[in-house]
């Protein structure tokens, strides 16, 4: 047999390059501008592709390898848990109120996700980077379905869980998460990338997992807690993606950095907007509390995301101007935002409740300055009138921020006692916002803003009610209406925890797993 | 014997969720019905896209093709991410240890050097045809409607690029990183591979998603995979000595046998909703098909001579066949 001549081993860079880039070619049947049409028009300057590098090194026979590992695993813990009705086993009915809020306004984010990252794997002229979007297009897919599988035994026993992909179009809160990817998939593909990859995955993204997943663990919640932990492998592929793409655009051009700036501003505030949402459910739904809101932001953003922009300042990248304004509000934002929420309750997905006296002690602990002076008066004096049968639901709409899209509840930076109110008037209208920062993202791209789907506006105009609905029709209740048209069983899915079917079937079942009937 | 375990059983309040329920009834649903119908948000959107001004993020007339629903674009395999990856990892494995086995023995020092000029010629410039397809079906995932039909498109362009990376494993084996530069080389141009090259560039900048999923998967794809992987190297280039080839091409041809299947599922939907689909298809796929066949030719020609006109006629006549059982006219 004839002796082999050893081959040249390839180090394992020029191998994924053969595997990767090196597929593509420069086309010239077709010209570049149209193969890649929207390369150009956000302004960032990219002269050398070939300077990308490769944030990670996976072959599709290395991937399928690992996820099916993943995979396997993972369904054979959700099946376990449904056979085994770990549902009785979380803390209290109360925290199942935390992942309605995950199933309506997260997984519909993750969905968004694999769409987007679709689009920049299509567009983006470097092939390299292209190979990384299209693995996380895949990997947000696996997010969205491994998470409606977990919760889909949720919905078998409790509601509100219902019909998350109708009501992510149409329930007024869920407007906010629903703005905010809209506007990020809306903008260029440079834009995109640097909202959801770097803004989001890289930044804030712990505080949006960290919350959830370890929330899920302390609460008993076994499915929950499963589907984060799997996620967290392919969320640190997809950290390492939104870093690379900074540092790439930013080494690319010395041009490219203002436009980068702008966007991480923009997109560190609108995330830090959707993640008030999270704060509330941090420090109020949660029976068994991972930390405070308030200590998640110290740790995750102050600490790490500082760290992160010393690194970038080599760049000429400085902290978002917003962070004094958020280092602010981390004080006030929870109990801000779940005081809405309970004003709104007869018209959300999920139930509301006061804090009882133990936890407006924790809540006293964790925000020594704030929520004694500012909140405990306001929660008690809703007890109170609770007690004696005045619970008040808020039937007026409110006013939101035309850029966030929050009802404009939040106060002024520095002073807690006033609600703050911007406006500003554009082609002869007038627009809300509930801070400057949101008032600076829409006068930096007003023509965007202007077309906002605001909830609010759009109910007052009879937008919002089934076809057929007749609003001139003796004795008819528009927020009813509204209430239908989103899917929601007024008495069933709203309303006060206490009292609440949620409430009665767990308390009915927990007692037939626990004793012999 | 079978003895029933006896657990806590509760009666639930529903068996799926509301837009499954409404669908197929309130029974309990499967993972693939669960993870993908009615995903894609509808209604509402907040503005519209700079990179698109005049359509929605979610367009449906970014095809001229007219469904009534778009969900009944239904996946025969039920692919969800879950059942795709571990199909694919399974795949994976047997082509593993195929490309183990031609290693380990050293199969590829078996072949005689023309037969394995003739293989690295016809099999490493495909690298690049699949790649194309990568990137056009990542495009129909992106700018397609309705998740029914998306998401097993972004599924099929990780295929492709996972085919793409088995011809570049296949061109390491058989030869080096040398053989892969020169097969891009003919790919860039060699006169034979022009009108292929050409044909999928075009592709690029078809802006109608479902014309280019008729032109991508159905027709280029439906005329190269039996072309190559059947008749060239399970067939012709096995006849003469180079089994091997065909052991570590073997993915494509399981993947071409299952994937087909599915792509023929969609194209009978669209077809069957109305005439008007119908003519559009079909006059898609004739707009296309002359000039895959024409550049396709070539390569025929080179690995049979003057045989490769016999077999061309036989691959038009089982496409054609293929297309009548789908419902369309050619």
């Amino acid at each position: 047999m004839d002796m082999q001549v050893p081959k040249k081993k390839l180090s394992l860079k020029e191998r994924y390059t053969l595997m990767t880039r090196d597929l593509a070619w420069d086309t010239s049947y077709q010209p570049k501008e149209k193969v890649y049409p929207y390369a150009g028009y956000e302004g960032i300057k990219i002269h050398d592709w070939d300077k990308w590098e490769d944030p990670f090194r996976l072959t599709m026979d290395a991937y399928w390898k690992y996820q099916s590992e993943k995979e396997r695993k993972l369904y054979a813990i959700i099946d376990a848990y449904s056979q085994s009705n770990g549902h009785l086993g979380v803390t209290d009915a109360r925290y199942l109120n935390a992942i309605k809020l995950f199933l309506t306004g997260v997984t519909p984010l993750e969905y968004m996700a694999h769409r987007g990252f679709a689009h920049v794997g299509r567009q983006f002229p470097g092939a390299g980077a292209r190979v990384a979007c299209m693995m996380q297009a895949i990997d947000e897919m696996r997010h969205a379905q491994t998470q409606i599988h977990s919760l889909s035994n949720y919905n078998k026993y409790y509601n509100g869980f219902h019909d998350f992909p109708h009501m992510y179009d149409r329930v007024w809160y869920l407007s906010v998460p629903k703005s905010f990817f809209e506007d990020a998939m809306t903008a260029g593909p440079f834009e995109f990338v640097v909202s959801i990859g770097f803004s989001f995955e890289y930044v804030l993204t712990n505080l949006l997992f960290v919350p959830f997943v370890s929330g899920a663990a302390y609460n008993g919640d076994m499915g929950t807690m499963t589907f984060g932990f799997s996620a967290q492998s392919d969320e640190a592929r997809h950290m390492t993606l939104g870093l690379e793409c900074i540092k790439f655009i930013l080494e690319q051009d010395p041009a490219n950095l203002p436009i980068v700036q702008r966007w991480i501003d923009k997109w560190t505030w609108r995330g830090v907007r959707l993640l008030s949402i999270v704060a509330a459910m941090m420090d109020y739904m949660l029976p068994k509390r991972v930390m405070s809101w308030k200590e998640a932001w110290e740790i995750y953003f102050e600490e790490n995301g500082g760290a992160l922009f010393k690194d970038l300042a080599r760049y000429g990248i400085r902290m978002p101007d917003c962070a004094a304004q958020i280092a602010k509000e981390k004080d006030h934002l929870s109990h801000q935002v779940w005081a809405t929420f309970y004003n709104y309750g007869a018209a959300t997905d999920f139930h509301t409740w006061l804090p009882d006296a133990e936890e407006m002690d924790w809540l006293a602990q964790k925000y020594p300055d704030t929520f004694d002076k500012y909140y405990r008066p306001r929660f008690e004096f809703w007890r109170e009138q609770a007690d004696k049968g005045n619970r008040f639901y808020n039937k007026t709409l409110p006013m939101l921020c035309q850029t966030c899209q929050i009802p404009t509840v939040f106060t002024e930076p520095d002073d807690p006692t006033k609600i703050c109110y911007r406006e500003t008037t554009y082609k002869g209208d007038k627009y809300h916002f509930c801070s400057d920062h949101c008032q600076h993202i829409f006068e930096n791209e007003p023509e965007k803003y202007v077309q906002a789907w605001l909830p609010v506006n759009q109910i007052y105009q009879g937008n919002c009610f089934d076809d057929g609905v007749d609003p001139g029709a003796p004795g008819f209740d528009p927020l009813a209406a509204v209430l239908e048209h989103c899917r929601m069983v007024h008495g069933r899915d709203n309303l006060d925890f206490e009292g609440s079917e949620d409430q009665r079937n767990f308390e009915e079942w927990r007692g037939m797993s626990k004793r012999n009937a | 014997m079978q003895i029933d375990l006896r657990t806590v059983s509760i009666k639930p309040l529903r068996h799926t969720y509301g837009h499954i329920e409404r669908r197929f009834g309130d029974k309990p649903a499967s993972r693939y019905q669960e993870g993908t119908y009615d995903l894609q948000p509808t209604h509402n959107f907040q503005y519209r896209p700079t990179w698109d001004p005049d359509r929605e993020i979610f367009d449906a007339s970014r095809t001229r093709l007219k469904m009534r629903d778009w969900y009944a674009f239904r996946d025969p395999r039920q692919y969800y991410y879950g059942t795709w990856t571990l199909a694919r990892a399974r795949q994976q494995e047997t082509a593993e240890s195929n490309f183990d086995f031609v290693e380990s023995r050293n199969l590829a020092s078996l072949l005689s050097p023309e037969l394995l000029t003739l293989a690295l010629d016809l099999l490493l410039p495909l690298r690049h045809v699949a790649w194309g397809g990568s990137m056009n079906n990542t495009a129909i995932c992106a700018y397609g409607y309705g998740t029914a039909i998306t998401q097993p498109c972004m599924y099929h362009a990780m295929d492709h690029l996972a085919i793409a990376q088995y011809l570049t494993r296949i061109g390491l084996l058989l030869g080096d990183a040398a053989a892969l530069s020169s097969a891009k080389e003919h790919w860039l141009c060699a006169a034979d591979w022009q009108a292929l090259r050409r044909l999928v560039e075009d592709s690029f900048v078809v802006q109608d998603w479902f014309e280019l999923y008729v032109a991508q998967n159905l027709v280029l794809d439906g005329l190269l995979y039996p072309l190559f992987y059947k008749v060239l190297v399970e067939d012709e280039l096995s006849m003469r000595g180079g089994t091997a080839i065909a052991m570590l091409t073997q993915f494509m041809t399981e993947w071409y046998a299952e994937s087909a299947k599915w792509v023929d599922a969609q194209v009978k939907v669209a077809v069957a909703e109305s005439p008007g689909n119908a003519a559009l298809v079909s006059d898609w796929i004739a707009g296309w098909q002359a000039r895959a066949v024409a550049a396709l030719a070539p390569m025929a020609e080179r690995a049979l001579g003057e045989r490769a006109d016999a077999v061309m006629d036989d691959l038009a006549q089982q496409f054609a066949a293929r297309l009548a059982k789908l419902g369309v006219n050619a």
